[in-house]
């Protein structure tokens, strides 16, 4: 019993929780704010590289192409560094918060241009003609036929690139977004405690337990179907 | 525009930090392959267990595989590396490192392995039961090869993201490749130290990258 | 050995004198799923070298009672006697007694990442322990019983739907088992590769192979079987020869069945 007493002073200490969730609760707000503009500039933009593709202009395929390889091969905090160390050095200054949002859209937008991608691949080339002996344009055919077809495939790819775009929202720690774990490991160096560290996990665990749970959920259903 | 050639690819500056950021590389590299072994390892024991009819090991899998794919790996480093030695846990960096990534990866690489897992007909299970093979060379002979070929590519670009994760290691002090070139950029002012990590990790990934699509491609067809 | 040899004798008291040793033989077998009531009070004798054709409406339990057979399905009550050994016994090795029962799936469920040879010698290996030429020989033997010697080398999907189903067979005849168990093997086929699969059936009855077979192709079970079984609502409303089960069924219900299928 004295262990978990202890252990819990350590890492649930009623005090401290109650003095720190107002930190927290903010931090959560920043990263869902982030969140929510990440995922919708870096979907949008994801979806517009993958209908410029669409219209088969070689060396613009060739630039989308690198575009979405270096930016799903480089680690984000490299880019964040380089970033907000680098570029006031010739002259740009942009914010941390810019530098988060910046540097997590473009990795966004480069995995969703390829789910994106991927999925109108996937529809099939007979609706592609159906469409166009039917006497539609081919950004027509795209935009009623192929795109709705495309997205609901990308959906479950989508989703989970998204959510992992939010998690890393927690890289703003190192250049000092006051986001959830900033807010966090700041609470633990003042008061000397672990237990905002416990509250930042659970916070995200709060945040994203929900969509896994989802996500196992409609996976469940779907194999109910198939058997 | 000199300016900026200086400040991001001073060939110089590159050229002096190469043999310590090559050092980083090797502690970068090391991390990798322990993360990858074990957390791959870790991942299919739990996909298993995460399948498993015995409830008692298939609840606490199952929270423990959605628990640590809900946290974000930079928060659970953080938490091992400075929360744990309030609790008189003092880890090295390189063991909370380690410990906060396999957590998270092998809750990963557990999710890959079942779908794969279950990507395959029950029937074919059933036709092998039938003749005889027990469920342990059912599952060697039968199930794993073809399982593990359906998520080829979902395997494949995990790992991917086992590397790009590794730079993390940084925020723990431990001399990985991206520390290196931090350390470097901070005592010199000019950021071509982090651009030449950056340049080290797109020469690794990128060929996994273009691998990754190639995969997809082939599969969506 | 001792204890199967043993229990095939005690086994063979309880049944009559024609044939005093059934290969397999269901006694009272029940199964439920949940509430439902699938099988109830299941007795069927199979005996050595007799063709046995299970028929019947969709959902009347003939799957189920076929996969309690081998225990891929766990009966719920009564008892499944093969070659004299009780398999819900549990002393019995379940997968000692797959080798002597094969089965053939109406999905033919070969494996993929094999050859037509490597489905078939995989168990050959792994089960029955052959070095790998003994276990190619022999799965070579099974193939040309088959009449796909030729077509060892290929891969399920480079095969006809009728050339994977006489694979599946070879996979279960290549262990020499005392009985297979078929299911609807011809019903997932096109109608022209029907007959390849029925021709080799016909020539396993012909070395004298115990077969129990569910299907619905009752021209088959008409010309070819020593036995015709009718289920309905999981249980066995009438058996007997085919001219009986065909021409002049008991029961009602077998009458309605028949002549529904022509
Ligand atoms: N795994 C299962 N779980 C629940 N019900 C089942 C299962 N398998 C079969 N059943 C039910 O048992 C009944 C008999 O099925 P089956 O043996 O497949 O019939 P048949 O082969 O004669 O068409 C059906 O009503 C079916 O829905
Ligand atoms: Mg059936």
């Amino acid at each position: 019993m004295g262990g978990v007493q202890q252990f819990s002073q350590v890492f649930l200490d009623p005090a401290i929780i109650n003095q720190y969730w107002p930190a927290i609760a903010g931090g959560l707000r920043v990263t869902l704010g982030l969140a929510a503009a990440i995922v919708v500039v870096g979907i949008s933009a994801g979806l517009l590289l993958a209908c410029l593709r669409c219209a088969g202009i070689r060396s613009l395929n060739a630039l989308i192409i690198a575009f979405a390889d270096i930016w799903r091969a480089l680690p984000p905090l490299v880019v964040i560094l380089i970033f907000y160390f680098g570029l006031p050095g010739i002259g740009i200054t942009f914010s941390a918060w810019m530098v988060l949002f910046l540097t997590l859209s473009l990795v966004l937008a480069a995995f969703s241009e390829e789910i994106f991608w991927a999925g109108i691949r996937a529809v099939d080339r007979g609706q592609w003609e159906a469409a166009s002996a039917s006497g539609m344009r081919a950004i027509t055919v795209l935009i009623w036929i192929v795109l709705p077809q495309a997205m609901r495939m990308s959906m479950p790819s989508l989703t989970n690139r998204a959510i992992a775009i939010t998690k890393m929202t927690a890289l703003g720690t190192v250049i000092g977004v006051p986001e959830i774990l900033y807010q966090a490991s700041s609470a633990q160096s003042f008061s000397g405690s672990a237990t905002p560290l416990t509250m930042g996990a659970l916070a995200y665990v709060a945040l994203f337990l929900p969509f896994v749970i989802l996500g196992r959920w409609l996976e469940s259903r779907m194999n109910w179907r198939r058997h | 525009m000199d300016n900026f050639v200086d400040q991001f690819f001073n060939l110089d500056l590159m050229w002096q930090s190469l043999p310590l950021l090559m050092k980083g590389l090797g502690v970068t590299l090391q991390i990798c392959v322990v993360v990858i072994v074990l957390g791959g390892l870790g991942g299919l024991l739990l996909a298993v267990a995460s399948d498993s009819r015995r409830l008692w090991l298939r609840w606490p899998t199952i929270v423990y595989v959605d628990f640590f794919r809900a946290v974000p790996p930079l928060v659970l480093l953080i938490f091992v590396y400075s929360g744990m030695p309030f609790a008189g846990v003092n880890l090295s960096p390189y063991a909370a490192v380690i410990l906060a990534f396999l957590l998270n990866n092998s809750a990963y690489y557990s999710e890959v392995y079942r779908a794969g897992l279950q990507s395959i007909p029950p029937g074919q299970i059933e036709a092998s039961r039938s003749t005889g093979m027990s469920r342990l060379q059912t599952m060697t002979w039968v199930v794993m090869p073809q399982a593990v070929r359906n998520v080829l590519p979902d395997l494949l670009s995990n790992t991917v993201e086992v590397v790009k994760l590794t730079s993390l290691a940084s925020v723990a002090s431990l001399g990985d490749l991206l520390y290196r070139a931090d350390m470097t950029r901070s005592m010199s002012y000019n950021s071509s130290p982090i651009v030449l990590a950056a340049l080290i990790y797109l020469i690794l990934l990128w060929p996994l990258v273009r691998m990754v699509s190639r995969f997809e491609r082939k599969q969506s067809q | 050995m001792m204890h199967e040899s043993m229990s095939s004798l005690s086994a063979a008291s309880t049944v009559g004198t024609s044939n005093p040793f059934p290969i397999l033989e269901l006694i009272g077998l029940r199964k439920v799923f949940g509430q439902q009531v699938v099988l109830e009070s299941i007795d069927l004798k199979v005996r050595p070298g007799e063709l046995v054709c299970v028929i019947g409406p969709s959902g009347s339990g003939k799957s189920t009672m076929l996969r309690c057979c081998n225990r891929l399905e766990e009966p719920s009550g009564g008892q499944v006697i093969v070659d004299g050994t009780d398999l819900m016994d549990r002393r019995t090795s379940i997968d000692r007694m797959r080798q002597k029962i094969g089965m053939v799936f109406q999905q033919f469920n070969l494996y993929p990442h094999y050859s037509a040879l490597g489905n078939v010698a995989l168990a050959l290996r792994l089960v029955k322990k052959m070095s790998r030429a003994q276990a190619e020989l022999t799965a070579l033997d099974a193939l040309n019983r088959v009449g796909l010697g030729e077509r060892a080398g290929h891969y399920p999907h480079q095969l006809s739907g009728g050339q994977q189903q006489r694979v599946g067979i070879a996979r279960a005849i290549a262990l020499g088992p005392k009985i297979v168990l078929f299911d609807e093997p011809t019903s997932a086929l096109d109608p022209e590769l029907v007959g390849s699969v029925l021709e080799v059936m016909r020539k396993l009855r012909q070395i004298g192979m115990t077969m129990l077979v569910v299907t619905h192709e009752m021209a088959f079970a008409r010309a070819v079987a020593d036995r015709v079984v009718f289920m309905a609502d999981g249980h066995i409303v009438e058996q007997g020869p085919p001219e009986q089960i065909f021409q002049s069924p008991i029961q009602e219900r077998t009458r309605a069945f028949v002549e529904q299928r022509h």
